[in-house]
């Protein structure tokens, strides 16, 4: 099979249809069985008791957060050096999913953090760059709608996560250095190597649930994307009208 | 439209070209660069001088909003001088590029025989030249209005003049993406901000530091090596974007 066949919008608009289904129930069934593993099956945490179980979310979210940047900076490179228009098109796809997990695990860290710490936010480490990688999803999705020439946006989201990619672990560390500069180690999480069997195989789970809602969401948002893009092109009508009868429901609708 | 600069990379090939294209050496593009940055910033002296009023402003500002209690005002000092830089640099990012792309400066640019990349170094040097050196240089009035000590002072200057020219660099990124963009300047803030924060971190950090009379080496390194760093690798990244820009 030859795979470069899809990196043309027009053949990977039905496959991305096609796929869509398999992910999002891979999804729904695997954060059925996370959420039953870490809400059920679990243990209560020793030191923290039930309150720990936020942890099921709060940290898929957060790898999340992180890979989907690091996944968008990829697509970037093959952007950047292949000229390929669907690379952008994932980029653009994947951003607003990238921020929502950021935002969902600051939110839920914050939640975690008030009974635990006895604050919503202090400026931990870990906590303060994961605000800024929000500023960093948000900077993205600022520019590319800034600029109105579609190609010239790809390219300039593209340049953009790529120099953000190679500053993330810098900004990493040296908010690490300047919050053990400022106030010690007086936050630590807990919970990380001494962690039940069934804590860790849940969070497994629910970060592979999160991975299939996230694919299952950029593929539904880059048909869009593509449709919303050939259409401004003008000269779509060629293979958007080959389009078997469902997909073309699903388009005047 | 993409020049061939790299025939003309040094001397060592001028045996077979004509002996004009062995004039053209990389540095001396950056040279003119410098120089015609430098002396368009003089021309109109007014926005060097606003940028360094705005920034005097600023760090007076604080000490209003604050409160005239010394020791407090000697402990955010380092931070307060440090945002304030931040904020003034990003003021003058539009002035680096917007100018020469709006009158096709920067397409002439393009065409020369010298690498897109040395030309944007130089501009980014003659930027740091006119808004972040001046900075560095009024910093210490400002520093003994809060009470630093000439110890501290030292450290503060130190770390400006190896920040403020990262900061230069980055920005540079942001300025040259955001060309000719409906709400630019807003803009480069929302995505340069972010990325200034680590300079932001080791430079006030430095002068943190060596007021709690610990050992600030450590910050003016990182900042030393971000500098290094960004000198390398920012001049194609901002020869990118201008070519992303100019397409």
């Amino acid at each position: 099979m030859n795979i470069y066949k899809y990196a043309s919008p027009a053949t990977f608009y039905p496959l991305a249809g096609r796929l869509i289904p398999w992910f999002a129930v891979l999804a729904a069934m695997l954060a059925a069985v996370g959420l039953y593993l870490g809400l059920y099956l679990a243990p209560p945490d020793f030191q923290q008791g039930e309150v720990y179980r936020i942890i099921f979310i709060h940290v898929p979210t957060a790898w999340m957060a992180m890979i989907i940047y690091l996944v968008m900076a990829a697509y970037g490179v093959m952007a950047l050096s292949f000229n390929a228009r669907l690379s952008s098109m994932m980029m653009e796809a994947l951003a607003p999913t990238g921020a929502m997990f950021t935002v969902l695990a600051l939110w839920t860290g914050a939640l975690w953090g008030k009974p635990t710490w006895g604050a919503y936010w202090v400026w931990d480490a870990r906590m303060t760059s994961t605000l800024i990688l929000l500023f960093l999803y948000v900077g993205y999705i600022a520019l590319t709608h800034a600029i109105e020439d579609k190609k010239r946006a790809d390219k300039a989201g593209a340049l953009l996560v790529i120099v953000g990619s190679v500053n993330v672990p810098i900004i990493y560390f040296s908010v690490k250095w300047w919050n053990t500069l400022h106030q010690g180690a007086s936050v630590s999480v807990t919970s990380g190597s001494k962690m039940a069997s069934m804590m860790a195989l849940g969070m497994l789970v629910m970060a592979l649930a999160c991975w299939m809602y996230a694919i299952a969401v950029a593929l539904a948002r880059v048909r869009a994307i593509i449709i919303e893009r050939e259409l401004e092109n003008g000269g779509a009508a060629n293979w958007l009208n080959t389009l078997n009868t469902q997909d073309k429901r699903q388009l005047t609708r | 439209m993409k020049s061939a600069p790299d025939v003309a990379l040094g001397p060592v090939q001028s045996g077979k070209g004509d002996p004009g294209e062995a004039e053209v050496a990389p540095e001396q593009g950056f040279m003119r660069a410098i120089a015609r940055d430098t002396r368009l910033a003089f021309r109109s002296k007014g926005e060097v001088i606003q940028a360094l009023v705005f920034f005097v402003v600023v760090v007076s500002l604080f000490p209003l909003a604050i409160g005239p209690e010394t020791a407090l005002l000697k402990r955010i000092a380092p931070g307060v001088v440090w945002v304030a830089a931040l904020l003034s640099v990003l003021l003058t990012l539009p002035r680096l590029f917007a100018s020469d792309y709006q009158d096709g400066t920067l397409e002439q640019l393009m065409l020369s025989p010298f690498p897109l990349p040395v030309m944007v170094a130089g501009k980014m040097g003659a930027h740091w030249l006119v808004s972040g050196l001046p900075l560095a240089l009024i910093a210490p009035l400002l520093g003994l209005q809060f009470g630093l000590d000439s110890r501290e002072l030292g450290v503060l200057v130190a770390s400006l003049i190896l920040g403020t020219p990262i900061l230069s660099m980055l920005g540079a990124i942001g300025a040259a993406l955001t060309l000719g963009v409906r709400g630019g300047s807003i803009l480069v803030a929302l995505l340069i901000l972010p990325l200034y924060i680590p300079v932001l971190i080791f430079g006030a950090g430095a002068v943190e530091t060596v007021a709690a009379g610990l050992d600030y080496g450590a910050n003016l390194s990182l900042l030393g090596a971000g500098l290094l760093i960004g000198g390398l690798t920012t001049p194609f990244a901002v020869a990118a974007a201008v070519k992303i820009s100019l397409d």
